[in-house]
């Protein structure tokens, strides 16, 4: 499980880091919300990996078998600012396509 | 602090929020009601500063600990405001005020929602300097991100597009390596309260300890991002070159936050145990970097603006390198440098416009052709409106040397003042008797250089500026444009009559941080308010 969990977010990262290095703003934006995906994953392989157990302290029951619910809680506010921020940089992206007539990440209308 | 000045703590989050909430509701075409909302928002803001900074610089003592929802404190989020935080607060306010007066002339009525965002870059620069919990500061530095990608944008067209999309990507990336940081120091302390951290740190096994300072470095990462340390910066003086004057102008204090935020955090967390001294070689080698790069900057540019854009890093690497240098005992005069700059490089972005505005050879022919082909009239009826400024030229050149003196840290103004308290707090450290080592050596050498750089640097735009300008032509500045930035001037003024108070505050701000325990004691035995819940219910407020 932790390794499937790890390897996941190792591929995710390096896809995401070569992405944001190309010149196009799309592929930009999609390196970026892989990016985030990855990073959502570790904030949530943080507090442990478990599957099965509810984040729920009743009496009787010894916490280290329950999740922890902080990190979702993290990973929750996490999801809705990385989302808001996309879309804010979606609309940037088409302004830009709209100024300079193309989508390259300096707006330089070369083939490359 | 008695009870309503108790509450005064969380106000400079909650007055700016109400206002742009508030601003939300008028059409844009009401820009009179608009302007005095935000106006009377920032003034409120400023009063309660002013409040916060009189409590915490009376000897009283430290008691701002606000814990919301009544939480106990390492389960809830506190909010803390100690002498740094209440500066911090003025020093926004204040440069706030200033900006937006400057962008009341007709900045703020080339884009929509100016105010809204302008209200809620404030909050996020108040909450962040508030907030006594990491995640917390996460979400305050996110809604501060978010308002200044707006106001980078603010008024369109292609170049700040392509900056604020540079700018937009690079700070997604550092919010990354902010979460991970913070995921990282969650996963091996168990809590997110400063305080708490504080106090953990120096007791975590060493297995863990790596993987905590591994975290932490890659926090670092974020605010040094956005106080742009060398192999970090190149999207500065882009960004705030492009971006509007009062924006460029309020965009000189984000810079301090990524400074701010590693100040509280270095001092707090790694002021001992194991730790200690964690990451002040990269602030120093980083600082030194930053430093170099910013001085070869402001001699290589050609415009002001660019100048301007690299002052910001001059500022940043010598803040940083003090930092580095100091080991957690930073001297009180890099405090004051700090308040000093800010103060500097805002008047000094707002400026660049009011002389640019005549100067420009390009956009004057632009204005002779649209004249004659009777276009751009709806600008020119908007500049004639308002108060011009008498004497244009002459209040513009003093300003403008008003600015160059305090950039290059010459006497009489707080720039000399600042770099002087800094340096020769540098020169005594050590034992007695000693010279100072190698790294000190390079910091004054450096400090100073970079000083006559931009000494250089902003004679020669001067001259080609006030003195030799072919056209002759006088730019149209209202009173209400050139009123801020003489504020700013007016107040590194009184930084420098009233330096002995001042450093007063700086040195007992400084001595309050490099005792973490103050802060964390505050915090942890920071009372519930009672009485208006039953105490069995009470009892409960664990999660």
């Amino acid at each position: 499980m932790e390794l499937v969990l790890s390897i996941a977010i190792g591929v995710m990262t390096s896809c995401g880091v070569w992405l944001i290095l190309r010149p196009r703003t799309y592929q930009v934006i999609v390196g970026l919300s892989l990016l985030s995906y990855a990073v959502n994953l570790f904030i949530f392989g943080v507090g442990g990996v478990k599957s099965n157990v509810p984040p729920i302290l009743e009496d009787g029951i010894d916490p280290s078998t329950l999740s922890d619910p902080v990190p979702q809680a993290l990973v929750l506010t996490a999801i809705v600012i990385g989302f808001a921020t996309t879309a804010l940089f979606l609309v940037v992206l088409l302004a830009s396509r709209g100024l300079t007539g193309n989508d390259h990440v300096d707006g330089r209308n070369d083939p490359k | 602090m008695s009870a309503w000045t108790h509450h005064l703590i969380i106000a400079p989050i909650l007055v700016p929020l109400i206002a742009s909430a508030l601003l939300l509701f008028f059409d844009e075409r009401k820009r009179l009601q608009k302007a005095m909302i935000s106006l009377a928002s920032t003034i409120i803001l400023l009063a309660i500063a002013i409040i916060l900074f009189g409590i915490e610089s009376s000897p009283n003592g430290f008691d701002g600990v606000y814990l919301l929802g009544n939480w106990a404190a390492p389960f809830g989020i506190v909010l803390v405001v100690d002498g740094l935080s209440a500066l911090m607060l003025l020093l926004a306010a204040l440069l706030g005020l200033a900006t937006l007066v400057f962008s009341l002339a007709h900045w703020h009525a080339v884009g929509a929602h100016y105010h809204s965002m302008f209200q809620l870059l404030l909050v996020g620069l108040n909450g962040a300097f508030l907030t006594g919990d990491l995640f917390n500061l996460f979400v305050f530095f996110e809604v501060m991100l978010a308002a200044s990608y707006g106001l980078l944008l603010h008024g369109s067209g292609p170049l700040r597009v392509k900056a604020g999309m540079h700018y937009i990507a690079v700070n997604l990336v550092a919010a990354f390596f902010f979460l991970i940081g913070v995921s990282l120091i969650y996963g091996t302390t168990g809590t997110l309260n400063m305080a708490d951290l504080a106090a953990r740190i120096p007791q975590i096994e060493p297995d863990r300890r790596m993987l905590m300072e591994a975290g932490a470095g890659v926090l670092g990462v974020a605010f040094l991002i956005k106080a742009g340390m060398w192999p970090l910066c190149f999207w500065l003086p882009t960004a705030y070159n492009a971006a509007a004057a009062p924006v460029a102008g309020i965009f000189a204090i984000l810079s301090k936050l990524g400074i701010y935020v590693i100040l509280r955090l270095t001092m707090l967390l790694f002021a001992d145990g194991p730790s200690a001294g964690f990451g002040s070689e990269v602030l120093l080698f980083g600082g030194i970097a930053t430093l170099v790069f910013g001085t070869i900057g402001v001699l290589a540019s050609q415009a002001l603006g660019r100048l301007a854009g690299y002052s910001v890093l001059v500022s940043s690497g010598t803040m940083l390198m003090v930092l580095g240098i100091s080991e957690g005992t930073i001297s009180s005069g890099a405090l004051l440098y700090l308040v000093s700059s800010t103060f500097t490089i805002g008047a000094l972005f707002m400026l660049i416009e009011l002389v640019e505005r005549g100067q420009d050879a390009g956009a004057n022919v632009l204005t002779v052709t649209m004249e004659a082909y009777g276009d751009g009239e709806g600008q020119q009826v908007e500049e004639e409106e308002g108060v011009m400024m008498p004497g244009t030229m002459a209040i513009l050149g003093t300003c403008f040397a008003a600015c160059a003196i305090l950039l290059s840290g010459l006497p009489p103004l707080s720039g000399f003042i600042s770099k002087f308290a800094m340096l020769s707090a540098m020169m005594g450290t050590g034992a007695i008797g000693t010279p100072p080592d190698a790294a000190v050596w390079t910091l004054i050498v450096l400090v100073i250089l970079s000083g006559v750089a931009a000494l250089i640097a902003m004679t020669r735009i001067g001259i080609r500026t006030f003195w030799s300008s072919l056209e002759g032509t006088v730019p149209r500045v209202l009173v209400i444009e050139l009123v801020p930035v003489m504020f700013l001037l007016a107040l590194t003024m009184v930084l420098t009559i009233q330096a002995g108070p001042a450093m007063r505050y700086m040195d007992t701000t400084i001595r309050t941080l490099s005792q973490p325990s103050i802060y964390i004691d505050a915090v942890r035995n920071a009372a519930r308010v009672e009485g208006w819940r039953k105490p069995a219910e009470a009892g409960t407020g664990e999660p």
